[in-house]
């Protein structure tokens, strides 16, 4: 059974249609890359996903639990964690204190200190500067924390939303070194990137989103070698 | 032609000397004159000077208390909440009619004094708390995602409402708060100071001081914190918004009961529509502290008691309400960040 399941899913933003029976399946362990253009519904997904919208129709399950009406708050504490897009960070607090968040819906003490420890390990930079005001971060270390808040909740599954935007080539490719450190390590990812190559890349299995509809699906290689793909994502 | 007037003062606002913008040249040298003139007083008449500062001190506290929701409110909804002013007054109504119960002996300080004063005071203000919740939930809450006009219309209707409560329970005259505090005071090179405005002080620093651990030290100060600053964010943590902002209400109410009881025991007069013009005063300062900014209203409370206290004595009192009206109208023009505003850049 899948990790986490979209079924037929259809959202709107006011009377505007932004996902039409959208079906998309996560195993365990697995990293899926959903890829699309601007405004194809890549972000609507993920957030519907974490509960910050709900679907109109169709359902979402996570490890067996039907979540398609939960809260955002109850999302988070079932495994779900989510790096959004543009960051997001809570501007005027501290690297720690916005880790410190990150872990909100946990109690246990030495298992958050743990996963500082593991954060810092991932990403040294945040170690340095972890009583900086995130606000003053350059935009690699605030995508670098936002990614590590999002796995302070320990998720079992981790949403990435455009975690290379806007970053210098070099950035990039820290990162998606790093999302295949995360997973291995056993997270589940489902990445969501304009960068298709990369994403393709990295990932065991892809979904091409098109105006709100999954028009493609296939594995991560299956999609790089597509000729639609090629043309419409890679400029080939 | 239209939007003119706005884009002049777009381009007055940015324009740059030397680093630093022409409004905020405006605003340092507004500050420097009033500091020359009033160091002009302080060294004329040294005692009368003294004087005033312990009213303008006693006074902005009790501001900074109000201020402090406004503040909290605006900093996590991006509301102004026209009905605190009215929460602060009902405070001090509730604590008339609750220490009304307590065989008081005003004029002087007895045991049952005391007694009723510590029980009364933190009940008061777990009351308001408990009414400013419930004000969110029926007035605030269910407008949460639509446009900001409407719940602004319902906090000025929230706040008609209250005054209205407090016309029908006690009716249009002033109301006596009893006068239950020590009388003791004592005179430090010609300045007087009362039992009452130590009280005042110390109550008020003793509740900011709570608050700033409060909100820097705690789990769900920290949410409270990161809700202001993002909403969504905030949501993909786990944290509860609803809780939260509920929270920042009741918080911000417990310090306006604080308020209204302070201000009570204080003047010891009161009437409906205190909460209108207090009200507005105290919004000023958390406007000139830096609207949303926590520190900021705490300063902002206690610059317009002073300001206040010295327009008062200096310019007359019947100028007052025009001159911190003034600074309202003069920090939204030029700047309105307030003193303290958010300079952090938000990529």
């Amino acid at each position: 059974m899948a990790l986490l399941e979209l079924e037929g899913v259809d959202a709107f933003y006011g009377r505007i249609q932004a996902l039409r029976g959208v079906s998309i399946k996560v195993d365990k362990g697995e990293i899926v890359a959903l890829i699309g253009s601007n405004g194809a519904g890549k972000t609507t997904t993920l957030r519907t996903i974490s509960g910050l919208m709900h679907p109109n129709s169709g359902t979402i399950t996570f490890d067996g639990k039907d979540i398609t009406h939960t809260r955002p708050s109850q999302i988070v504490g079932l495994g779900i964690g989510q790096s959004p897009e543009g960051r997001r960070l809570f501007p005027r607090m501290s690297v720690l204190d916005n880790l410190v968040m990150g872990a909100y819906t946990r109690n246990d003490k030495a298992g958050i200190a743990s996963d500082m420890e593991r954060v810092f390990t991932l990403f040294p930079r945040l170690q340095e500067r972890r009583s900086q005001i995130s606000g003053t971060l350059s935009g690699g270390e605030q995508q670098m924390l936002a990614m590590g808040r999002s796995l302070m909740s320990r998720p079992k599954v981790l949403l990435l939303d455009e975690p290379s935007l806007g970053l210098a080539p070099i950035l990039v490719e820290t990162i998606f070194t790093i999302v295949r450190e995360i997973n291995s390590q056993g997270t589940t990812v489902l990445l969501v990137e304009q960068n298709a190559h990369k994403a393709l890349d990295v990932a065991h299995r892809g979904y091409v989103l098109e105006t709100g509809s999954i028009v493609q699906h296939g594995s991560g290689q299956q999609l790089l070698a597509s000729a639609e793909v090629q043309k419409a994502y890679l400029g080939m | 032609m239209v939007g003119s007037g706005a884009s002049v003062l777009k381009r007055f606002r940015s324009s740059q000397l030397g680093g630093m913008s022409l409004p905020d040249y405006g605003f340092y040298i507004l500050c420097a004159t009033a500091i020359v003139l009033l160091a002009t007083q302080a060294v004329l008449h040294p005692s009368d000077f003294a004087q005033i500062l312990v009213f303008g001190v006693t006074q902005g506290a009790i501001y900074a208390l109000v201020a402090l929701g406004y503040t909290m409110v605006y900093g996590i909804i991006e509301l102004i909440n026209f009905a605190h002013g009215d929460v602060f007054t009902l405070g001090a109504y509730i604590g008339t009619a609750i220490l009304g119960f307590f065989s008081l002996t005003e004029g002087s300080f007895t045991t049952i004094n005391l007694i009723a004063l510590l029980l009364v005071f933190p009940l008061v203000m777990l009351i308001m708390g408990g009414i400013n919740v419930a004000i969110e939930r029926v007035a605030y809450r269910p407008l949460r995602n639509a446009p900001r006009l409407a719940p602004l219309i319902t906090a000025i209707g929230m706040s008609f409402l209250l005054e209205g409560i407090m016309f029908l329970w006690k009716g249009p005259a002033t109301v006596h708060f009893p006068d239950i505090l020590p009388q003791a005071s004592t005179t430090v090179a010609g300045v007087f100071f009362g039992f009452k405005d130590v009280f005042v002080v110390v109550v008020a620093a003793i509740l900011v001081t709570l608050l700033a651990l409060f909100i820097n030290r705690t789990r769900l100060g920290k949410a409270m914190r990161a809700t202001a600053q993002d909403r969504d964010a905030a949501q993909l943590m786990g944290i509860d918004i609803n809780r939260t902002i509920a929270a920042t209400f009741f918080i911000g109410a417990l310090l306006a009961g604080a308020g209204g009881m302070i201000w009570g025991l204080y003047y010891n007069t009161i009437y409906y529509q205190l909460g209108f013009r207090s009200g507005l005063i105290a919004f000023t300062a958390a406007v000139f502290g830096g609207i949303g900014n926590i520190p900021g209203a705490a300063i902002g409370g206690l610059v317009i008691g002073l300001t206040a206290a010295f327009s008062d004595s200096y310019i007359g009192s019947k100028w007052t309400q025009v001159v911190i009206f003034g600074i309202l109208i003069g920090v939204l023009v030029f700047r309105p960040t307030g003193l303290l505003g958010m300079r952090v850049p938000e990529k």
